[in-house]
């Protein structure tokens, strides 16, 4: 195989760093907000050194059902908000794995759509690996 | 701040129009307080939040003014001296580890300079390593956990001492780079011209790779201080190209080590958003610092806090 440059895969490469920027901020935006929500809401983070302590050692740390995530961020419970923001942060690399596999798919590199792919797949039977533990 | 504990009395007899030499009354000598958290202070959610944010800051900063992730300094800081379990710690790390990564990614896409080829295939290994280690780190006991931090951290202030080769030396022949077209060139904007290169040994960036990751999924840190060098001196890479494909690679190394900590309850939002925002924040402040830095005394002090570090985390283990 030729060493090409790629300049496909960087154009496209290049397209999206302006959205992961967008992603990246608003991520922060949301840990933020969250922080503060927590510290003032209601049933939030109370101001006593024992709540610390419950706060630091919580196991598991949150809610692990998707019914009790949802609702608690339906509630905008700052927790919940933080780790919408947490999770946001992890879509950057997810996409830019997912759309250099199309880059690649456009620039007929056919090896490397195969390992893209797999670490694609990979990425996400991390998900499911943790769950099953 | 608001450590009542430790504040010292006020001075008493002494006004502003004291013959004492200004800085004195200003900055009195730190009174005895021990180490910052024990048990017997009286810290409040509200001031472990700032001083994460605080100390999360100073970790992104320093380290990105030395070419390494925060990560390395955000989980001695938690857990020797916030009382944060070191699984808890490494959770909330690996998630400021691919922060970093993104928010660094944008100005290296644009110059370039990533080979994405030779980064997505030694992402393979790396995202299996980052499985395994991810997986380890919830069941072996922190003990472990501790003992291998320090010889990572011991590790990286050796590496960091020494000086940096920046040519690579001649690759020999490489049949899996030559098949798998790994070999590149970049525009090198400080020399002014297209610089090409060869790859060479990528069986032996694959296992190094493998061995990174497997670290950073355990440890929560990068894993660039193990990559980058194998790559510029073995592999035949320039010291520019390496770290911008290491950094590629980290961020979807981190992005797998997170999710399994996620699924696992391992991420505390509590601890996790004063790093993720602390460290950011500190990484990109000392992104527009560069340059206008002395170097060598920044690299000095970073090496200083790692052997400091990397001690207090093997006695830890050892006790």
């Amino acid at each position: 195989m030729k060493p090409a440059s790629d300049e496909k895969v960087f154009q496209v490469d290049g397209a999206i760093s302006a959205l992961l920027r967008i992603g990246v901020a608003a991520s922060l935006v949301l840990i933020a907000g969250g922080t503060v929500l927590a510290f003032l809401e209601p049933g939030g983070y109370a101001d006593t050194p024992a709540e610390l302590s419950r706060l630091i050692s919580a196991n598991p740390a949150f809610p692990r059902s998707l019914g009790a995530y949802r609702h608690a961020l339906f509630h905008l419970d700052g927790q919940a908000v933080i780790i919408a923001g947490l999770l946001l942060l992890m879509v950057p690399p997810i996409v830019r794995v997912a759309v250099s596999i199309w880059a690649f798919a456009r620039a007929r590199n056919g090896i490397y759509v195969a390992i893209t792919t797999t670490v694609f797949l990979l990425l996400l039977l991390s998900f499911a690996l943790g769950r099953a533990g | 701040m608001a450590r009542s504990v430790c504040a010292r009395p006020p001075p008493t007899g002494r006004d502003r129009c004291s013959d004492a030499p200004p800085g004195r009354t200003a900055l009195p000598t730190p009174p005895a307080c021990g180490p910052i958290f024990d048990s017997a202070t009286a810290v409040t959610p509200p001031l472990f939040t700032l001083v994460v944010l605080v100390l999360s800051y100073a970790a992104g900063l320093l380290g990105s003014l030395v070419g390494v992730g925060g990560g390395i300094i955000v989980v001695p800081v938690l857990t020797l001296a916030l009382g944060v379990s070191i699984q808890k710690a490494i959770a909330a790390s690996i998630i400021s580890v691919i922060a970093t990564s993104s928010g660094a990614a944008a100005a290296y896409v644009s110059e370039r300079i990533t080979n994405l080829r030779l980064g997505m295939l030694l992402e393979i290994a790396t995202v299996i390593g980052a499985l395994v280690g991810a997986t380890l780190a919830t069941v072996i006991s922190g003990r472990w956990l501790f003992l291998l931090f320090g010889v990572v951290l011991a590790y990286t202030a050796w590496s960091m001492s020494r000086p940096r080769r920046v040519e690579a030396g001649e690759a020999p022949p490489d049949a899996w780079a030559d098949r798998l077209g790994l070999h590149g060139s970049y525009f090198d904007r400080s020399l002014g011209r297209a610089v090409s290169y060869r790859v060479a040994r990528t069986k032996l960036g694959l296992a190094v790779s493998g061995v990174a990751g497997m670290v950073s999924g355990l440890l929560g840190i990068g894993g660039g201080v193990l990559k980058v060098p194998v790559m510029n001196l073995a592999m035949g890479l320039p010291i520019k190209v390496c770290t911008a494909t290491s950094n590629f690679m980290i961020g979807v190394t981190a992005a797998t080590s997170a999710a399994v900590y996620f699924v696992r309850g391992e991420v505390l939002p509590f601890v996790a958003a004063p790093v993720a925002v602390g460290v950011l924040l500190g990484a990109k402040t000392g992104a527009r610092l560069l340059g206008g830095m002395r170097q060598q005394r920044v690299r000095l002090i970073f090496v200083l806090v790692l052997i400091v570090s990397a001690g207090q985390m093997l006695w830890k283990g050892l006790r």
